[in-house]
C-alpha cells in the first residue's frame, strides 16, 4: 500500500533533493556547465554578508506580510465564521476565492496600471486636488509588501475561518456566562483553540511570499531583490547551478527551521489545551 | 512549495538529465558527422518572432528541405539545448555575437564555406569585419545594433539626454524616471563606460568601480526594466531609459516624441549571427539555408518588422525611405555601429562579470 507512495516521495522530493543538495558542492563553469570536482566556494559566496543580505531581506518582507495578513485576515474569518448568515458566508468564502481564477501574474499587473505614476490612483488624487505631484507609490518595498499582501490574504482567512467555524459558540458564551469579558474570553478561549490555524495560516502566506519572484520584479521594480528573484537568476539568466542549488539550499534550511518551530508552536498548544 | 524552489528544482533535475545524456553521448566528436545528401529537415534554433512567418515554406520552395523550429527564450537557453542535445540535433542556431565567439572559441560550430554562400555579397563590407569572427569564417550576421539612451524629448524640460551620466546621475528632470537594463552584459554598462572602462573587462578593481558606481545610481531610478521599458517611455511613468535600438523603435511607433541617442561616451555592438552546431549532418542544407535567410527580402523583413538594423546592404537599400524616417536610428550607418565596443565572449571571466551583476542587483 505505501509504495506508490514511497516511490513518489524517491522520485519527486529525495532525488531533486539530493540533486541540489550534491549540485550546491560542485564548481559551475562558463555557460551554465557544472564541474564535478567538489568545492566550498558555493558556500563562502552564499555567505557573503550582500546575498545573506538578500536573505534577510526577504525574511522581513515575508514577516511583515504575514502579520499584515493575520491582522487583515482575523476580523475576516471571525466575521464570516460567526456574525455572517449562511447564506453571505457561502458568498463571502467565494469572493475570498475569487481572485484564484485569474492569473497571479495579471492581477499583479493590474497593481502596476493602478499605483504607476501615470495610473488609476495618482490620476484620482490629482483629479481630486489631493496631491500636486504624482507620488511614487510603485517600486518600493512597500508596493512589494501590497502585493504579497494583496496575493496571499485569502491564505490567511481560510485556514483561520476554518479554525474559528469549529468552535462551539456555547464554549464562549459559557466564558462569558462565568464572568469572562470579552478581551479575556478571546485570549483564554479563542485564542488556544484557533493557535492551529494561526500557525498554518502564518506557514501559507510566509512561504510563498519569501520565495516570491514575479512581486519584487514587477511591482518592486528589479531594485530590491529578494531571495526568489537571485535563485530565479542563478538558473535562468547567469546559469550558475551549483551556486543557485546552494541558495536553494539556505533556504530549504531556513524553511525546515520554520516547520520545526510550527511543529513546535502546534504541540505547546494542545498542551496548554489539555492542562488549561 | 514555493515557486523559487519549484522552478529551481525543475532546473536541477534537467540539469541531471542533460547530464547523463551528455555522458552517454561518449564525448568529444571529432571531424565531420557523416553527410546526409538530398533534401533534409533541417533542425532550426531560434528566438520567437524572429523570422518571418512564410519562411519555411519559401525555403522548401526553393531548395526542397524542410524546417523544423525550436524557439530558445534567451541565448543561454540556446546554448544549453546545444551542450545538452545529442551532437546533431541542430542544424542551424541564431545566437547573438558574445556567445557565437564562445563556441568558435570552444571549435563547437562548423567552419563555413563561404562559396555556397553566394549572397554574402548582400552584406556590407564592416560585416566581414566583426571582431568575433573576422570573415565570416562561422557564423552569417542576420541583424544588429547597439544600446543606447531611449528618451522622451517633450517630457524632460530644456534637459539634454546625450551621456550615460545623464541616466546615473540624473538632474531633476530626470530623477525617479530613469530605467535601466538588468541583463548581465548591459547592467554594468553606463557605469563601465562612464568610467572609461571597457565591456569586455574582468578585472576586479574595474568591475567594482563600476558595481560601486552603480550601486549609487539605484537611488534615482525608477527601477530595472529590460522587456517593458519603451511602454513606461510611452505612458510617461519613465523619460529616459537605456534600451535596445531596436526596442526603443517600438516605443517611437506609439509616441513620436521618443527619441534614440547613442551616448557620448560610446555603447555596445551586438550582432545576432547564425551558425552551424558542429555534429550536423545536413551542413551542405545548412549552408543553402544561411544563404536563403541572406536574401535581401528576409533581411527586409527583419527591419520592417522587427525594426532591427540588419547587415544586409541589399535589404536596407531596399527600405522605404518613410521608415528610415519614422524610425532615425534604422539609418545609424554600419560605420557608426562599428565604432562601438563589439560585446566579446568574457570565457573564464564571465563569473567575475556576474558576480558583480549580481551584487548590483542585490546592493
Amino acid at each position: 500500500m505505501l509504495a506508490p507512495a514511497l516511490v513518489w516521495w524517491a522520485i519527486f522530493l529525495a532525488l531533486p533533493m539530493g540533486l541540489v543538495l550534491a549540485t550546491a558542492f560542485f564548481k559551475g563553469g562558463a555557460y551554465g556547465a557544472i564541474i564535478y570536482e567538489p568545492t566550498l566556494r558555493n558556500l563562502e559566496r552564499a555567505l557573503d554578508p550582500l546575498y545573506v543580505g538578500v536573505l534577510w531581506h526577504s525574511v522581513w518582507l515575508a514577516m511583515l506580510t504575514t502579520a499584515i495578513c493575520l491582522v487583515l485576515g482575523y476580523p475576516a474569518a471571525v466575521y464570516i465564521a460567526t456574525r455572517a448568515s449562511a447564506r453571505t458566508r457561502t458568498l463571502l468564502l467565494v469572493l475570498v476565492i475569487l481572485p484564484f481564477w485569474t492569473n497571479f501574474l495579471i492581477r499583479t499587473y493590474a497593481w502596476i496600471v493602478l499605483l504607476n505614476r501615470e495610473g488609476v490612483v495618482n490620476g484620482a488624487l490629482e483629479g481630486l486636488g489631493i496631491v500636486d505631484e504624482p507620488l511614487s507609490l510603485l517600486y518600493n518595498d512597500a508596493a512589494v509588501v501590497l502585493g504579497l499582501v494583496y496575493g496571499y490574504l485569502p491564505l490567511m482567512i481560510l485556514p483561520l475561518y476554518a479554525a474559528i467555524e469549529r468552535i462551539n459558540p456555547e464554549v464562549l458564551e459559557a466564558a462569558t456566562d462565568l464572568g469572562a469579558r470579552p478581551l479575556r474570553a478571546l485570549r483564554t478561549v479563542m485564542l488556544p483553540l484557533i493557535i492551529p490555524g494561526i500557525v498554518a495560516g502564518c506557514v501559507f502566506v510566509f512561504v510563498p511570499s519569501l520565495g516570491n519572484i514575479p512581486v519584487p520584479e514587477l511591482l518592486g521594480g528589479g531594485r530590491s531583490e529578494m531571495i526568489g528573484n537571485l535563485i530565479n537568476r542563478q538558473f535562468l539568466t547567469t546559469r550558475d547551478w551549483p551556486f543557485g542549488s546552494m541558495l536553494v539550499l539556505a533556504l530549504m534550511v531556513l524553511l525546515m527551521a520554520l516547520l520545526v518551530l510550527q511543529s513546535f508552536v502546534l504541540r505547546r498548544s494542545r498542551q496548554v489545551g489539555v492542562d488549561g | 512549495m514555493n515557486q523559487g524552489i519549484r522552478r529551481a528544482l525543475v532546473a536541477v533535475v534537467a540539469a541531471a538529465t542533460l547530464a547523463v545524456v551528455a555522458a552517454c553521448g561518449g564525448g568529444e566528436e571529432s571531424g565531420t558527422a557523416a553527410q546526409e545528401a538530398g533534401p533534409v529537415t533541417l533542425s532550426v534554433l531560434t528566438f520567437n518572432d524572429y523570422i518571418p512567418e512564410n519562411l519555411a515554406e519559401e525555403f522548401e520552395k526553393k531548395t526542397g528541405n524542410t524546417l523544423e523550429i525550436t524557439y530558445i527564450t534567451s541565448n543561454e537557453d540556446g546554448i544549453a539545448k546545444i551542450e545538452g542535445a545529442e551532437p546533431g540535433t541542430y542544424d542551424i542556431a541564431f545566437l547573438t555575437s558574445p556567445f557565437t565567439q564562445g563556441l568558435i572559441a570552444a571549435d563547437k560550430v562548423e567552419a563555413l564555406d563561404g562559396s555556397k554562400i553566394p549572397n554574402l555579397a548582400n552584406l556590407y563590407p564592416e560585416a566581414a569585419e566583426l571582431a568575433y569572427d573576422p570573415g565570416n569564417a562561422h557564423s552569417v550576421p542576420y541583424s544588429w545594433g547597439t544600446t543606447g539612451i531611449c528618451w522622451r524629448q517633450d517630457l524632460v524640460g530644456d534637459t539634454v539626454v546625450d551621456s550615460w551620466s545623464d541616466l546615473l546621475t540624473p538632474d531633476d528632470n530626470l530623477k525617479g524616471k530613469v530605467t535601466m537594463l538588468d541583463e548581465d552584459r548591459w547592467l554594468l554598462e553606463p557605469a563601465l563606460k562612464t568610467l572609461g572602462f571597457s565591456l569586455n573587462t574582468t578585472d576586479a578593481d574595474e568591475l567594482q568601480q563600476a558595481v560601486d558606481l552603480s550601486i549609487q545610481a539605484k537611488s534615482t531610478l525608477l527601477g530595472y526594466d529590460a522587456e517593458t521599458f519603451y511602454s513606461k517611455l510611452v505612458s510617461g511613468e519613465a523619460v529616459a531609459v537605456q534600451g535596445w535600438d531596436g526596442w526603443c523603435n517600438y516605443g517611437t511607433a506609439e509616441e513620436a516624441n521618443i527619441q534614440f541617442v547613442i551616448p557620448s561616451e560610446g555603447s555596445d555592438l551586438w550582432v545576432d549571427t547564425l551558425v552551424i552546431p558542429k555534429g550536423s549532418t545536413h551542413i551542405e542544407q545548412a549552408h543553402q539555408f544561411m544563404d536563403f535567410i541572406l536574401e535581401p527580402q528576409n533581411g527586409q523583413w527583419v527591419a520592417e518588422n522587427i525594426l532591427y538594423k540588419v547587415p544586409n546592404k541589399a535589404a536596407m537599400e531596399a527600405l522605404d525611405p518613410a521608415l528610415l524616417e519614422q524610425f532615425p536610428n534604422m539609418a545609424i550607418p554600419p560605420a557608426t555601429l562599428l565604432e562601438q565596443e563589439a560585446l566579446e565572449d568574457l570565457g573564464e571571466g564571465q563569473s567575475a562579470f556576474t558576480d558583480a551583476a549580481s551584487k548590483v542587483k542585490a546592493g
